[in-house]
């Protein structure tokens, strides 16, 4: 087991972090983006690591981001998915990972449906677990890569306005943000309908717009989140038709705003729902600058929690850990 | 003919008469002959110095799962009683969601008969009130109340029927039994796992409105008021609840409620790194809600403390909240729990927790005992009022662990209780 001493063991969510901590995985996935630029997109840093990728959720995009991460790093990966894995034959999410644990891992990458599984799993296993998505909890690597592409862009965090627009109830991309967001003296807001904010928001020192105009008139940054389509189905709104309508970001709605306004998107998107192609495509939008980033701030998260030192991740892209 | 005990030099508490002072205890055949000072010692009698303890009326619990039959590696009726005895109660009322459901005379029997096999605490059955609890037509009381039935219940589930609950309740007081129901609207409690709030949105955990319990308190004391039935609210955990049930009080409405200890204690912070041992239905809710609850059950409008004994296997709590089951057990930290955070804490006296924990609860279910008047039954506690300990799960008689005060340090604790004139516990 490794215990980083920046970092601790796990990284389950941005809530308990320190400021320091983000600020280090941040500059951490700076000298990290060269790699994938290179002609050979490998450096030797996690040589020799085992990692885990149990993914008890469908997921494309985050996983194959880390697994990116993963093998730039030289690390060996072995990916599970919950279907047609001992999982499925009722196995618990505990003895698959002391199972997987007995094969002698280094690190467990996890998404799970249930809000708290990483967590869980963190206490229970000697590896070192990165939370990549667990319920609706938290998301940390999305939103470190989120506050990576933000920084990118406007070269600073702090001071800036940003709205998380749609289903803060049911997203973990909002909460993790939201605390990453605040910790990094953003200031943070959010808009959908009422239906879809969680309760109690408003004490976590947020902003509530229930209109998507006054957001953009407010916003510097509007980080879109995905509407699952489910969500019409149980009754929080009562069409996708209409969510566009009423939230939909267009580029009508931001022609109409005082000021240059940055769109951003966790993926993936729904097209005409609560987001316009034209927005996504058009000039305003970082969301595939988002998705390069998301490589590069994984890096930094393997390389600090495998005990990797911040001032020699650029030695690291030459030769391994110390 | 059993032998006869006296208990000698202790201070009685028996709120059925308001008696606060030091008195022996005479008990002979299953009954109290008489609590005064200075009690000669009948030949061959048992005596117990209880010298500086406190000698009260049983506790009584108006609420507890002992998972027989249908998991007995969980609980069994034995070994709930022993939990029960080794807490200071001397008799339990078991709800009926076991498997299969007790709903009929012949499953009433039978926990009668486990009861009466352990010889330990009283166990009184609750019946169903719809067969295999499914809310649709109703269990035959009648012959569940012959066969010892105190109550009929639900529980574990809401009655959702308007309709069935107002029958119930008529249908009940033919036989003079409450209806006790677990309130909440399934429509707005589904698939929550703990209380809608502040806690539950940085968790992302979905949550329970307070508003899910209100509305059936709510529909119940109207449907009370409707019938004349007597209808018996279960876990009151709301700050709104107690406002309804106070109001349908003073309309003289027959309503009586309950409180666990956890719900007077704890709050939905316990959740905090997802322990599950603070999963329960209904949820930890808010420190008003607490506050309100205490003061409630102080002044009455609130009745009883009940367990919500639910034992859950260690594998099932082993689990990520979500899928973890609701429930804690209670047996055994319940007249602790209550005695060091309302008594010791300053906001009950002895007295007063007695009261809520023996007298009013045995009269709620009109059971015998709650009190210490010569001819009623000799169901007995006696409590080291002193005594510190700390909660170790591993220790409880009960078969399972799950407790949310585990390391907890704890005052005062049951040194002696007697059920029908027999010692069942003795430290």
């Amino acid at each position: 087991m490794t215990v980083s001493a920046t970092l601790g063991k796990d990284l389950t969510g941005l809530e308990h972090m320190t400021p320091e901590q983000i600020r280090l995985i941040l500059d951490t996935a700076e000298p990290f983006k060269e790699v994938s630029e290179r002609p050979i997109k490998k450096v030797p840093a996690l040589r020799g690591k085992t990692i885990v990728n149990l993914f008890f959720e469908a997921s494309t995009r985050t996983r194959i981001s880390f697994e990116f991460a993963e093998k730039r790093l030289s690390a060996d990966t072995v990916n599970v998915a919950a279907s047609g894995s001992s999982v499925s034959k009722g196995e618990t999410l505990v003895d698959t990972a002391r199972n997987l644990e007995a094969m002698r891992i280094d690190m467990v990458v996890i998404r799970h449906p249930s809000s708290g599984a990483a967590e869980f799993l963190g206490h229970r296993i000697a590896s070192n677990v990165i939370n990549a998505g667990d319920g609706k909890h938290e998301h940390p690597t999305q939103a470190l890569l989120d506050l990576l592409t933000i920084r990118d862009k406007h070269g600073k965090i702090a001071g800036l306005k940003v709205c998380l627009v749609g289903d803060v109830l049911h997203s973990r991309v909002a909460r993790s943000n939201l605390w990453g967001l605040t910790k990094l003296g953003a200031e943070v807001a959010v808009c959908g309908p009422w239906t879809l904010m969680p309760r109690g928001i408003e004490e976590l020192g947020v902003k509530v717009f229930g209109r998507i105009e006054e957001a953009i008139e407010w916003a510097d940054v509007l980080n879109v989140l995905r509407l699952q389509l489910e969500r019409m189905e149980k009754g929080f709104i009562p069409s996708l038709r209409e969510y566009y309508r009423v939230f939909g970001v267009t580029p009508e709605r931001l022609d109409r705003a005082k000021r240059d306004i940055t769109i951003m998107h966790p993926g993936p998107m729904n097209r005409g729902v609560e987001i316009d192609s034209r927005v996504a495509d058009g000039p305003h939008s970082i969301i595939l600058d988002q998705v390069t980033n998301g490589v590069a701030v994984r890096m930094a998260v393997l390389y600090l929690l495998a005990g990797g030192r911040a001032e020699l991740a650029d030695a690291a892209k030459r030769g391994g850990p110390e | 003919m059993t032998q006869p005990i006296l208990l000698q030099g202790g201070h009685v508490i028996d709120p059925s008469r308001d008696m606060d002072q030091a008195a022996d205890v005479l008990i002979q055949d299953g009954k109290i002959v008489s609590v005064g000072r200075g009690l000669g010692t009948p030949d061959g009698a048992i005596v117990r110095s209880v010298k500086g303890k406190v000698v009260t009326p049983g506790l009584v619990d108006l609420h507890v799962h002992l998972r027989e039959p249908g998991n007995e590696d969980e609980e069994t009726v034995a070994s709930g009683a022993r939990a029960a005895a080794a807490g200071g109660f001397t008799a339990i009322c078991a709800m009926p969601n076991t498997d299969p459901v007790t709903d009929n005379q012949a499953a009433v029997g039978f926990i009668v008969r486990q009861s009466d096999r352990a010889g330990l605490a009283r166990v009184h059955p609750i019946g169903a009130v719809s067969i295999g609890q499914k809310g649709e037509r109703l269990a035959e009381f009648g012959e569940m109340v012959s066969a010892g039935a105190v109550a009929v219940s639900d529980d574990g589930r809401p009655v959702v029927s308007s309709h069935l609950m107002r029958t119930a309740l008529e249908y009940a007081r033919t036989f003079n039994i409450p209806v006790a129901d677990h309130c909440e609207d399934p429509t707005l409690a589904a698939s929550g796992v703990m209380h809608e709030g502040l806690v539950s949105t940085r968790l992302g955990l979905k949550g329970i409105p307070a508003a899910a319990e209100e509305i059936m308190v709510a529909r119940n004391v109207l449907l009370a008021e409707l019938t004349g039935g007597h209808v018996h609210l279960c876990h009151m955990s709301a700050r709104g609840s107690v406002a309804i049930i106070r109001e349908a009080k003073e309309r003289g409405i027959r309503v009586t409620a309950e409180v666990t200890p956890h719900h007077l204690t704890l709050t939905d912070y316990a959740c905090e790194e997802y322990d599950t041992h603070a999963k329960m239905n209904p949820p930890l809710r808010e420190a008003a809600d607490v506050a309100a609850l205490r003061g409630a059950l102080k002044d009455g409008v609130i009745d009883c403390i009940a367990s919500d004994h639910a034992p859950h296997a260690y594998d099932e709590k082993e689990a990520a909240f979500d899928d973890a089951p609701f429930g804690v057990v209670g047996l055994e930290t319940a007249f602790a729990v209550a005695y060091t955070e309302l008594v010791v804490g300053g906001v009950f006296t002895m007295p007063d927790l007695v009261r809520r924990m023996s007298t009013e609860p045995a009269r709620a279910f009109r059971l015998a005992g709650g009190t210490l008047a010569a001819g009623a039954v000799a169901d007995v506690a006696v409590f080291d009022t002193a005594a510190k300990w700390s909660v170790d799960p591993t220790t409880f008689h009960s078969k399972s662990r799950n407790t949310p005060f585990a390391g907890r340090a704890l005052t005062g604790r049951a040194t002696l209780t007697i059920v029908a004139g027999a010692i069942v516990h003795e430290l």
